[in-house]
């Protein structure tokens, strides 16, 4: 059995927001399910007595002290936006979500 | 609309409570009132130019790294605390992926199944002085989403929309979300509960410090679920129904609105034969009513995973201690001690927490008044305004050291009650303080007993047939006098006086034998 199926891509597709053609969803199926197989391998490799880990630093409370630091300018945060009105992001219509 | 209509169906409140028990769950979201976001160093004010507080950590540029806000974490922690929720000795932030343009990283940094707190209860104090026990599910922390503004379609509003503008000053400010359990067996006091419990939580919020909870401002905002299941012996053996989730519903009074219309309208959806679906409803406040959102299902899937660019957080359990040696007394406990110091009765006290004016009447004392005096203003003249102009007290443009001001001027004799008002009126018009509107205004009383002696004699002229009545013993009819003084004198002057000046002048004659 394949560690992602088709119909798995397609939804995760609609997820994201990218349109993927009939081909497109078979090859990414594909090349998604030898990624996954790769991965799947290292889990074999590490052993019960091994946690799952999200961090490959053994660190806990990295904090900052609440002081403000200068960020962007408008300007410059706006500099790579595609479009810009207002001093704000143009962005294209955002289908009704919340 | 006929999408409005459609739903605009509700069973009568008290025949939907006759056959259904109603079982509601509230999230809260409380901005933190730190001086940057929780990742960044970015400044938090508010309304600030569009853009200006933001940095390569909140925009999601490639490369930028967070790290947490210490105080939002001290905040989390506290608020967790004065929950009486349980602290996680380790836990971890998640990402919370969706596609939108409010949050430029395409995921939401949150907690998932590691919440920073978990397992409290909340008790808060009904309008009838019961106690009922809200159960905390958890706490956790998490950041605000940026501002869209929609153009081109219905003002404001997304549908119809041509394109948007996002502003990402408020993206990454830190958040904290406050989930309940289901809350059952409130029965037909369902959305007073509700009402009371975002009540109580803000005055906990307030007291901590933590936050400046101004639900019209969005610092404090409520999601609403609701949920119906058939009335039942054993009520608790009964599996909970369907839910939808009202989203948004940002203040007191229509917390305990959109709880009762969705009540009403998942009674009628189920005795009609009908369904609830699970989804989301937007409130509208205007009308009173929800409608339909989107269905919950490929939306609920945001497959969340740790995040791995911050650390996980292991407070130290003496740290732990430390804080919660830093909160606040309990509110209620605070109100306890209040109402004995004032010499309040419960009702008064009673009437006072439910108008939101607590703090205000502290404060008034604080500032010289007496309770009684300071109690009068808020309750009285204050929420008779506040509720015309359909604001809550704190939002009236007046100080409790102004009303002190105010009462003092009463108190010395400077003012009567009429005139007092009408010096409010001008500080709450912006003219200033009392004492600066009584100056504008002209609002001294007029207590030479010269000027009222004369105005008392034209009244007594101008009206011989009353004056004349007044002498044969009716003294009620020095009301029209007094009257006729008063609107001459434009109401500065005491009215008592007047009235002994007037029956000075008028003395009643002996009756004939």
């Amino acid at each position: 059995m394949p560690a992602i199926s088709r119909d798995e891509v397609a939804h995760l597709a609609g997820l994201a927001r990218i349109e993927m053609s009939p081909d497109e969803l078979d090859r990414m199926a594909g090349q998604l399910d030898v990624i996954l197989g790769a991965v799947a391998q290292v889990r074999e490799v590490a052993g019960d007595d091994v946690p799952a880990t999200s961090h490959p630093m053994p660190l806990v409370n990295v904090t900052r002290p609440d002081v403000p630091r200068p960020g962007l300018s408008a300007e410059q945060a706006l500099a790579g936006a595609p479009a810009q009105q207002e001093q704000r992001f143009r962005v294209p219509r955002i289908l009704e979500e919340d | 609309m006929t999408s409005l209509s459609q739903f605009a169906e509700v069973l009568d409140y008290d025949e939907a409570l006759a056959k259904f028990d109603p079982v509601l769950g509230l999230e809260v979201h409380v901005e933190l009132n730190t001086n940057t976001k929780m990742f960044c160093g970015c400044p938090t004010e508010f309304g600030a130019e569009p853009n200006t507080q933001v940095c390569p950590v909140c925009l999601g540029l490639p490369g930028a790294l967070p790290v947490l806000n210490q105080i939002g974490l001290e905040s989390a922690i506290r608020i967790g605390l004065a929950l009486n929720c349980s602290i996680a000795q380790w836990c971890r932030f998640a990402r919370k992926n969706y596609f939108y343009p409010d949050m430029p990283k395409n995921f939401q940094t949150s907690q998932y199944d590691e919440p920073i707190a978990f397992e409290g209860y909340l008790d808060v104090e009904l309008e009838d002085g019961e106690t009922f026990r809200v159960q905390i599910e958890r706490a956790h922390m998490e950041e605000d989403t940026g501002k869209s503004l929609h153009i081109g379609g219905a003002t404001g509003r997304i549908q119809g929309a041509e394109y948007s503008l996002v502003d990402y000053n408020r993206a990454g400010i830190p958040l904290i979300e406050i989930v309940t359990k289901p809350i059952t067996g409130a029965g037909e006091r369902a959305p007073e509960v509700a009402k009371a419990y975002v009540s109580a939580l803000r005055e906990l919020l307030r007291a901590l410090g933590v936050s400046d909870v101004k639900m019209e401002q969005g610092s404090m905002r409520c999601d609403v679920n609701a949920s119906l299941r058939p009335r039942a012996e054993d009520q608790d053996s009964v599996p909970l129904g369907t839910r939808t989730e009202t989203k948004n519903v940002n203040s007191l009074r229509s917390v305990e609105r959109a709880v009762k219309y969705e009540i009403s309208r998942h009674a009628a959806v189920l005795t009609g034969g009908g369904k609830i679906l699970q989804e989301t409803r937007h409130w509208h406040e205007d009308t009173g009513i929800t409608t339909s959102g989107r269905e919950k299902s490929d939306a609920e899937d945001y497959r969340y995973f740790p995040e791995p660019d911050l650390v996980p957080i292991a407070p130290d359990a003496a740290w732990v201690e430390e804080l919660r040696g830093t909160l606040p007394e309990p509110p209620a406990r605070r109100r306890r001690r209040l109402q004995g110091e004032w010499n309040f009765s419960d009702k008064e006290m009673r009437d006072l927490y439910n108008s939101g004016a607590v703090e205000l009447v502290e404060a008034t004392v604080a500032a010289g008044a007496s309770p009684l005096a300071a109690r009068k203003w808020w309750t009285g003249e204050l929420s008779r305004l506040a509720n015309l102009e359909e604001k809550q007290l704190s939002e009236m443009p007046v100080t409790p050291a102004q009303i002190a001001q105010l009462q003092a001027l009463v108190e010395s004799g400077k003012l009567t009650d009429t005139l007092a008002r009408q010096a409010l009126e001008g500080v709450l018009a912006g003219e200033g303080d009392p004492e600066q509107v009584v100056e504008k205004r002209g609002l001294v009383l007029v207590s030479d007993d010269g000027a009222l002696g004369e105005a008392v004699d034209r009244a007594i002229a101008a009206n011989p047939g009353v004056a004349d009545k007044i002498r044969a013993g009716k003294v009620q009819a020095a009301g029209a006098l007094i009257g006729s003084v008063m609107k001459e004198m434009r109401g500065k002057a005491d009215a008592a006086r007047v009235r002994e000046l007037v029956l000075e002048r008028l003395p009643v004659d002996a009756p004939d034998a």
